[in-house]
């Protein structure tokens, strides 16, 4: 018997079952392999991190290496932001997650802080599509070797990343700098942009503010001492009053981002 | 039992004379974007490959049944489908290899050679043939893809597969004379080793014709 190939029914038949068939294989293929390639992905992760943190791993196992060193997990915030505490040689690390745009496609990294949350232990880039021999070498040690021993914070302890420039500029002052990779202006940029943003997302976690409660202790300490010296000069007192609020509210304002770090310290500054 | 001159033809056809990126200037599009360096090259031309041998045999299985009005969609099916099994098992497999594609595995879908060799080969022809047919036009499409990415990981960047076989001393930084060549990490150097590619074919087989 021969069907008749070009009528409508047998065709949209035909259309039906093939789709069918197809997304049933794909759901099988996809459910088989899933576990497979989450592990290689979590490997490949573990992978970069040990790069990161200047381990190599060409003669070990590298999940067992990785499981040797990491400690516990800071920070969990989806696939982008991320801060895994890890212990080298006895020395606590920290690993943040970077993310962010190249040319063609994401790049992203991750970037290991030695204890002070300043210094730059290691780093490590990856990326999705970036072109071979010229953005793609953001991954070569050449690149990343420019980072280690950097600071992400100037003199004072403000956040100021590290600016990746073309030979002959100059970053800001109070900011450290690495050499772009020549020819590959657009991913050198990104790579700049990416952990400028990042630092900046992680600022909670890397305690910029932390000097500024210092600030906060030392102004209501003379304000006790000027309210004291309220009580013997009266005529004076009014005036030193005033100023003693205006300081309150200043260390007010500075207090939300205390309290981050201690909040049984700023409380205490409120009673006074 | 001997295979038939057609199959023969079928099978060594793409390799050299109807190449399908020298003669027919398909797949050009990969060709330029994967070709930086020797591995992804191998990679991506094995792929392809089995890609095309097997939709080709996919194709030619059902290709009494499929309806003339819809062949292309059923065919484009055919390669998505593939194209996604194949992705998902490097991503199992060989991951690494799986990032380094990254785009490049999805965009096999839209490699004209795999369009082409389905409707103007598999359609047409019995399932051995369609085999061969995919197999040779694979093949045929890797080594022009070796080709060039040999020449240009060597020139560019001074290695080959990863490990470096200019030696360090040679170079320029290092109190050399040498020097990597930046054009040829540009696409467009793929284009034109292509073309001198195309050009050397063409004269060898112009003499052989006359």
């Amino acid at each position: 018997m021969k069907m008749n190939t070009e009528s409508n029914i047998y065709t949209i038949v035909y259309a039906t079952v093939l789709v069918v068939i197809v997304a049933v294989l794909l759901a099988v293929v996809n459910q088989g392999l899933k576990a497979r390639q989450d592990a290689n992905a979590r490997l490949d992760q573990q992978k970069q991190m040990l790069v990161a943190l200047n381990q190599d791993f060409s003669k070990s196992d590298p999940a067992a290496l990785y499981d040797s060193l990491v400690r516990d997990t800071l920070l969990k915030d989806g696939d982008k932001a991320n801060i895994i505490r890890f212990e080298v040689d006895g020395k606590t690390k920290y690993i943040l997650r970077l993310h962010g745009q190249g040319l063609w496609g994401g790049i992203g990294g991750y970037m290991a802080l030695d204890e002070d949350k300043n210094t730059v232990f290691g780093i490590n880039f990856n990326h999705e599509s970036e072109t071979p021999g010229l953005g793609g070498e953001i991954v070569t040690e050449k690149f990343r070797s420019q980072f280690f021993g950097k600071h992400i914070k100037d003199a004072q302890g403000n956040l100021r990343s590290i600016a990746v420039l073309k030979a002959g500029k100059i970053a800001d002052e109070g900011q450290e700098q690495v050499d772009a990779w020549a020819g590959a202006t657009i991913t050198s940029t990104g790579v700049s942009d990416m952990l400028a943003s990042n630092i900046n997302e992680y600022k909670d976690f890397l305690g910029t503010e932390c000097c500024k409660k210092e600030c906060c202790k030392e102004q209501s300490d003379c304000c006790k001492e000027q309210s004291d010296c309220c009580k013997e000069q009266s005529d004076c007192c009014k005036e030193q009053k005033e100023c003693c609020k205006e300081q309150k509210e200043c260390c007010k304002q500075e207090q939300p981002c205390c309290q981050q770090e201690e909040s049984g310290t700023s409380e205490n500054e409120k009673e006074d | 039992m001997a295979l038939s001159q057609k199959t023969k033809e079928a099978f060594l056809g793409p390799l050299n004379i109807n190449n399908p990126v020298l003669v027919q200037i398909l797949g050009i599009c990969s060709a330029l974007a994967v070709t930086v360096q020797l591995k992804p090259a191998l990679v991506m031309g094995i792929s392809v490959t089995i890609i095309v041998a097997m939709s080709n045999v996919v194709v030619s299985l059902i290709r009494k049944s499929i309806p003339a009005r819809i062949r292309i969609i059923i065919q484009l099916v055919v390669v998505a489908a593939l194209v996604t099994i194949v992705s998902e098992v490097l991503k199992a497999f060989a991951y690494d290899v799986a990032m380094q594609l990254s785009v490049y595995l999805g965009l096999i879908i839209t490699n004209c050679i795999l369009m082409g060799r389905l409707e103007a080969f598999a359609m047409t022809n019995n399932v051995l043939d369609s085999l061969m047919d995919g197999l040779g036009n694979g093949f045929g499409y890797a080594w022009i893809l070796v080709v060039v990415a040999f020449v240009r990981e060597l020139f560019g960047s001074g290695k080959l597969l990863g490990w470096q076989v200019i030696p360090d001393s040679w170079y320029v930084a290092n109190g050399g004379f040498y020097e990597n060549c930046g054009m040829m990490l540009m696409p467009a150097m793929a284009l034109v080793l292509v073309g001198c590619i195309i050009w050397a074919h063409r004269a060898l087989n112009d003499k052989e014709n006359k």
